[in-house]
C-alpha cells in the first residue's frame, strides 16, 4: 500500500505540469484516456533506445531480449487481473478489438439461429456494435438487460432474459458513461448456470479497482493499456484457455502459424493464434510498466482514494445550481456525468477548459445510454488516481462561471 | 476575464436564450434536417421561397448555445434575399468558420453573423456554428463547393 499523497502522485506525470489558457492544468477526461507517468515514459525510452527489435524471430541477442522483455509482460498482466496462466493473455489493440476478437471468433463459431446474446443498456458502442455485426449474420438475437434511473442493472429483468436460448452474455464492468459498477460476479455465475460463455468489458474497471477474473468467474475479460496509464494501441484479452483452445483464429498473418504450405495452413496455439502480424510491441511493454506503477500504488491504495474523492466531487457538484447528475447508481467507480438546467454539455466543456479543466462532452460513444435518460449529452468528469480535491474545486469554480454565463 | 467570452458574446446568448423564427413553417417550398452526430444536435431548417427569394425561413431542433444562436441569427440574415445572395452569404460564414475570410480585412456582406468569427479558434465547435447553415443550403439544394469533411 502507497504511503504517498496524490500532491507527490501528481507530480510524477509530466504533462500534468503545464498551463492551458493560463491556468493550471486539470485533466478529468480520464475515462477517455488517462495520463502517463514517468517510468512509463522512461521504459519507452529505454526501450527504443537500448533494446528495440522484432519479437519471436531471435536469431539475435537484441531480439531476444526485445522478446523477453515482450513476453514478460503476459506474465505482469496474468497476475495482475489474477489468470490462472500467463498464456490465457492475449495482447490485444484494446478493448475493441479484444471484443472484436470474441464476437468474430468464439461467436462466429458457436452462435447459430434463434441463439441469444445478452448486453447491457449501458453498453459503450464496443460492446454493441461487435455482436450486433455477428448476430445480423449468423441469425442469433440480441437482448439487452434494461437499467434503472439511477443507472443500475434491472437484475429481474436479467434473470427473465436468461434462458437455455442465451449462448453469450457481455457486459460492462463499469460504465464510461455513468460510473456504475456492475455486479459482473452474479452475472457470470448466473450465465455459467444456463450454460452462456461471458465477457466482462473491463476498459473502466482495470485501473481502477482490484480485478480478480478467477473469482468474477468470467470467461473472458478485456482491457486497454491506455486507460490505465499505458500507452495507447495495447490492452490485453484475457480468455480461459479451454476456450481459447477450441476458437478459430480471426486474422491471418505472420506469428499465428504453425506450419503454412500453399495447401494447408496449421495454426499455433493460443495466444499466438490470435497475434497475427508484427505487435505494439513497444506499447505492450509500455504496458507492464503501467501495470507495474499500479501495482506499486496498490489497487486498494487506489480504489480508496478515488472513491473518496468520488464521494467529495458528488456532493460539490449537488451543490450547483440547476446540476443534474445522470448516474447516481449505489456502486459507482470515478464517473461523474452531469447536465445543467442553463447550458449545452458542449458549451459547458467549452467554458470550463478556458478555465483550464478539461472535461468530456457528448455521447461518450453510448448514445443508447443518452436515449434512456432522455438526453442529447452530457458533460462528463472522470477521476484517475492523480486528481485531487483541489481539481475537483476548479472545476465546481469553472461551473460556476458556466452559470453566470447563461 | 473567462477565456470562452469572445465565442459567448451577449448577441449569441440572447439568441440562444430566444431565439428567432424558432417555429415550424406549415407548408415550406424546402426543408432539411441538419444533424451532428458528434454532439447529437439536431437543427430542422424550413424556408419558403417565392421566385429566388427567400421569404420565409424558420428553424427547430435542440442544440449547443452555438448552433442554436447560429440558426437563430442565420434565418434573421437571409429572409428576404435571393437565393445567390443566399449562397454567397453562406460561402462567406464558411470562409469565416475556416479562417479563410478575414472580417475586419475582407470585403463581406455577413452584417452582425461576423460575431461568430471567434468560432474559428474552437475547432471542435465550428461544426456547431455551420450546422443550420448546412441544413439551409441542403434545403435549397444550393451547389456549393463547400464540404464539412
Amino acid at each position: 500500500m502507497s504511503t504517498l499523497s496524490i500532491e507527490q502522485i501528481k507530480e510524477s506525470f509530466p504533462v500534468l505540469q503545464q498551463q492551458v489558457h493560463g491556468k493550471d492544468l486539470v485533466y478529468m477526461d480520464n475515462a477517455a484516456t488517462t495520463q502517463k507517468p514517468q517510468v512509463v515514459l522512461d521504459c519507452l525510452n529505454n526501450f527504443y533506445c537500448k533494446d528495440y527489435a522484432t519479437v519471436h524471430r531471435g536469431a539475435y541477442l537484441l531480439s531476444e531480449k526485445a522478446t523477453s522483455l515482450f513476453e514478460a509482460v503476459r506474465g505482469k498482466v496474468a497476475q495482475f487481473i489474477n489468470a490462472q496462466k500467463e498464456k490465457e493473455i492475449i495482447y490485444v489493440k484494446g478493448t475493441t478489438e479484444a471484443i472484436n476478437l470474441v464476437a468474430n471468433s468464439w461467436g462466429r463459431k458457436n452462435l447459430k439461429e434463434g441463439d441469444e446474446v445478452l448486453i447491457s443498456a449501458m453498453e459503450h458502442h464496443a460492446n454493441i456494435v461487435p455482436w450486433q455485426m455477428v448476430c445480423e449474420d449468423v441469425g442469433a438475437v440480441l437482448k439487452v438487460i434494461p437499467m434503472d434511473d439511477k443507472g443500475e442493472l434491472i437484475m429481474e429483468e436479467f434473470y427473465a432474459l436468461l434462458s437455455e436460448r442465451t449462448k453469450f452474455v457481455s457486459v460492462v464492468h463499469v460504465s464510461n458513461a455513468l460510473g456504475t459498477i456492475n455486479p459482473v460476479k452474479e452475472i457470470c455465475q448466473a450465465a455459467k448456470s444456463v450454460g452462456a460463455v461471458s465477457l466482462v468489458d473491463g476498459a473502466q474497471s482495470t485501473a481502477h479497482m482490484k480485478v480478480d477474473v478467477q473469482d468474477m468467474g468470467c470467461d473472458f475479460f478485456a482491457f486497454s493499456s491506455h486507460k490505465i496509464y499505458g500507452p495507447s494501441g495495447a490492452g490485453a484479452l484475457y480468455g480461459r484457455y479451454e476456450l481459447l483452445k477450441a476458437m478459430p483464429p480471426w486474422q491471418g498473418g505472420g506469428d499465428m502459424i504453425y506450419t503454412v504450405s500453399f495447401e494447408k495452413t496449421e495454426y499455433a496455439d493460443p495466444p499466438a493464434r490470435f497475434e497475427a502480424g508484427t505487435p505494439a510491441i513497444t506499447e505492450i511493454i509500455g504496458m507492464g510498466a503501467a501495470i507495474d506503477y499500479l501495482s506499486s500504488l496498490g489497487m486498494d491504495f487506489v480504489a480508496e482514494k478515488e472513491d473518496e474523492l468520488l464521494r467529495y466531487g458528488t456532493a460539490a457538484l449537488k451543490e450547483i445550481e440547476g446540476l443534474r447528475l445522470i448516474g447516481e447508481a449505489s456502486k459507482k467507480a470515478g464517473v461523474l456525468s452531469f447536465v445543467l438546467d442553463k447550458a449545452h454539455p458542449h458549451d459547458i466543456a467549452t467554458i470550463v477548459d478556458g478555465e483550464g479543466v478539461s472535461i468530456r462532452a457528448g455521447h461518450h460513444c453510448a448514445q443508447p445510454v443518452m436515449t434512456r435518460f432522455n438526453i442529447p449529452a452530457t458533460a462528463r468528469a472522470s477521476l484517475a488516481i492523480y486528481n485531487t480535491k483541489k481539481d475537483i474545486d476548479a472545476l465546481v469554480r469553472a461551473l460556476r462561471i458556466v452559470n453566470d454565463i447563461f | 476575464m473567462a477565456y470562452s467570452n469572445e465565442l459567448y458574446q451577449q448577441v449569441i446568448l440572447d439568441h440562444n436564450r430566444k431565439p428567432r423564427n424558432f417555429r415550424k413553417i406549415e407548408e415550406p417550398t424546402h426543408v432539411c434536417p441538419g444533424h451532428n452526430p458528434l454532439c447529437g444536435d439536431h437543427i430542422t431548417v424550413y424556408i419558403h421561397t417565392e421566385g429566388d427569394v427567400v421569404s420565409d425561413v424558420s428553424f427547430e431542433g435542440s442544440g449547443c448555445a452555438i448552433s442554436k444562436a447560429s440558426a437563430s441569427m442565420m434565418t434573421e440574415s437571409v429572409k428576404g434575399k435571393t437565393l445567390a445572395e443566399v449562397k454567397k452569404m453562406f460561402e462567406e460564414f464558411h470562409g469565416m468558420l475556416m479562417g479563410e475570410l478575414d472580417v475586419d480585412q475582407d470585403q463581406h456582406k455577413l452584417g452582425k453573423l461576423s460575431l461568430f468569427q471567434g468560432v474559428k479558434q474552437y475547432s471542435s465547435r465550428v461544426k456547431c456554428a455551420a450546422l443550420s447553415w448546412h441544413a439551409l443550403v441542403g434545403a435549397l439544394d444550393l451547389k456549393t463547393e463547400i464540404s464539412t469533411e
